[in-house]
């Protein structure tokens, strides 16, 4: 049984229809972030199911997860905040920003809070220089951008995800 | 006369909106070009207009379109969104409050080249511009700028987005076009380059975001209006990113031949706390490093007076070091990411970034000796010229010329 082909028929139909009848496996990495939505990472279940759903081998789909930054094949922190510490951010204060936010939350860098649901990750630019410090959070569902950030603001936002998650217990 | 042509969202409230975008002329161009024009004619006013690749390259557009082979199809058009290059983050802008402006540039360069499908390739951290963009492109289907037979014509166009999942190497476009195809993306062998095999080994033209927003305008006005503006070896206007150590970052649209003085002082609002500028780097993390001496200050920014000062313009993503830090930092964060970035096909890009990254750390520890700075310029050397892309090369520009033109700062970092 194929589950990513059984409960996404239809989005998948519609993203291999971008692309020429002969050339499915173009949606190779839209089907590797749908495989994230659920629980944050790619399995090796779900890199067979994708590699017949394409035509392609399994270790044709699972070199890509490798490849790309993006895609994970460990479960990781609900909420992934990825800083930029490249030069343009780091003479705008990253650095500083990093190490000031892992003592905060009291984890070093790479690391995930203790509850899960936090991880701090230093990542290479994201074309947003002149707002720095910032950062993306990646989650299972896409990714989202936080500029002109301080410790102050990221503590705010993690806060927010914290009483998400426990309305969501309770 | 307006003041932008790129960031027009900047005078024009909403031009993001597609009614507002079409009171303002939005469209005309397209629809100009498919029901009035052949495709060679609308290449030859892109010709005339002296417009070049601004991802980097400087390649003149219209005669990149002109090279694809018309004895292969169907041919495709890729707009380049995977901006990354440390220092850049003009395109973002672009796609985000301008975007129709730029999608009816890709819809004119697909009908120059005869292309009906169009592909957008957005870095996978660009999730929101592309769902953004989608959602534009449904609008322009909806309102029967995109489709089949256009304008009552026998010319069809559909445009899709693609999205990438995070890899510095996609900006270079074959390797872009491979990651298009569903596998890792490395840089291919060239020649043949793309307008003769490209997408799915497909006439293909690769073009950035900024160069076909430029399009439009260029279609409306006119190849010489456009060729009036700038200078005389870059011809236009050009979105500066100014990024670093400046009180005012940001993009700023100006004409080529804007000097780095005028850049950095009059819209940049100088460097911060008033302190004196040391460095400059016009491409991102992979240009050269200049030495901001009065001489490269008033140098006027086009293509062929930034290779005077032995660098490159590139993207023009100007990053700004003042003294409060050391080039050995620098390089330190240059090496780092192209350590990342390396896509690990050719052995002196992979290897040598991997060994120069250890070196520059162990110099900027305080734990190497002069004979380290020279091993770690003689590694850079040894990457140049030998590599499948550009990669390897932008990686040790900043090396190189931060040892040669900065010795006393790695005077002071040795034992």
């Amino acid at each position: 049984m194929n589950k990513i082909a059984e409960k996404y028929a239809d989005e998948i139909q519609k993203i291999i229809a971008k692309y020429p009848p002969e050339e499915k496996r173009s949606a190779v990495m839209s089907l590797l972030y749908i495989a994230q939505r659920e629980d944050g990472h790619v399995s090796k279940q779900d890199i067979s199911e994708i590699a017949e759903i394409l035509e392609m081998t399994s270790t044709e789909v699972a070199t890509l997860i490798g490849f790309y930054t993006l895609y994970y094949d460990k479960p990781g922190a609900k909420y992934r905040i990825q800083i930029c510490n490249d030069l343009p951010c780091a003479l705008r204060g990253a650095d500083e920003f990093i190490t000031k936010l892992c003592e905060k939350l009291g984890i070093q860098i790479g690391e995930t809070t203790e509850d899960g649901l936090v991880s701090v990750e230093a990542v290479m630019c994201l074309a947003a220089c002149d707002k720095a410090p910032m950062f993306q959070v990646q989650t299972g569902d896409g990714l989202e951008y936080h500029e002109l950030q301080s410790v102050e603001s990221t503590m705010e936002l993690i806060e927010k995800w914290k009483a998400a998650r426990d309305s969501q217990v309770s | 006369m307006s003041k932008y042509i790129l960031l027009r969202h900047r005078e024009i409230p909403d031009i993001n909106k597609l009614d507002v975008y079409k009171k303002n002329g939005g469209f005309e161009a397209f629809r100009n070009a498919v029901t009035a024009m052949k495709p060679d004619e609308v290449t030859e006013i892109v010709k005339t207009s002296g417009l070049r690749g601004r991802g980097g390259a400087g390649f003149p557009t219209g005669l990149k379109w002109s090279f694809m082979d018309n004895n292969n199809w169907p041919h495709y058009v890729v707009a380049n969104a995977d901006e990354s290059e440390p220092g850049t983050f003009k395109d973002r802008e672009i796609m985000e409050s301008n975007p129709f402006q730029f999608l009816e540039g890709v819809a004119i360069s697909s009908y120059a080249v005869g292309a009906n499908a169009a592909y957008v390739y957005c870095r996978g951290e660009f999730w929101q511009v592309a769902h953004y963009l989608d959602e534009k492109i449904a609008e322009l289907e909806e309102a029967g700028l995109l489709g089949e037979n256009l304008f009552g014509t026998d010319y069809s166009l559909r445009i899709y987005t693609h999205l990438g999942a995070g890899a510095y190497i996609c900006g270079e476009e074959t390797a872009l076009l491979e990651s298009m195809e569903g596998k890792r993306g490395q840089p291919r062998l060239r020649p043949p380059f793309p307008p003769s095999f490209g997408l799915y080994g497909k006439p293909t033209v690769v073009n950035n975001v900024e160069t076909l927003t430029n399009v439009p305008l260029i279609i409306t006005n006119g190849g010489q209006w456009y060729k009036d503006l700038g200078t005389e070896d870059t011809t236009g206007v050009k979105v500066f990113s100014l990024s670093g150590r400046v009180k005012e970052p940001g993009n700023y649209e100006l004409p080529f031949g804007t000097t780095f003085r005028e850049l950095i002082y009059e819209h940049g609002g100088g460097i911060i706390d008033d302190r004196p500028v040391r460095a400059i780097m016009a491409a991102g993390a992979s240009s050269a490093l200049i030495v901001a001496d009065d001489k490269a200050l008033d140098t006027p920014m086009d293509y062929a007076s930034v290779r005077e000062l032995n660098a490159d313009l590139g993207s023009a993503s100007i990053i700004v070091i003042d003294d409060t830090v050391s080039i050995d930092w620098v390089l330190n964060k240059t090496v780092h990411f192209f350590k990342h970035e390396s896509c690990g096909k050719c052995t002196p890009c992979r290897e040598g970034n991997y060994w120069m990254s250890h070196i520059i750390e162990r110099i900027h520890d305080g734990e190497a000796t002069q004979n380290d700075v020279e091993l770690l310029h003689s590694v850079a050397n040894q990457i140049q010229n030998k590599c499948l892309c550009a990669l390897g090369e932008f990686s040790i520009q900043a090396v190189m010329t931060g040892i040669e033109r900065f010795p006393q700062d790695f005077e002071a970092a040795v034992k």
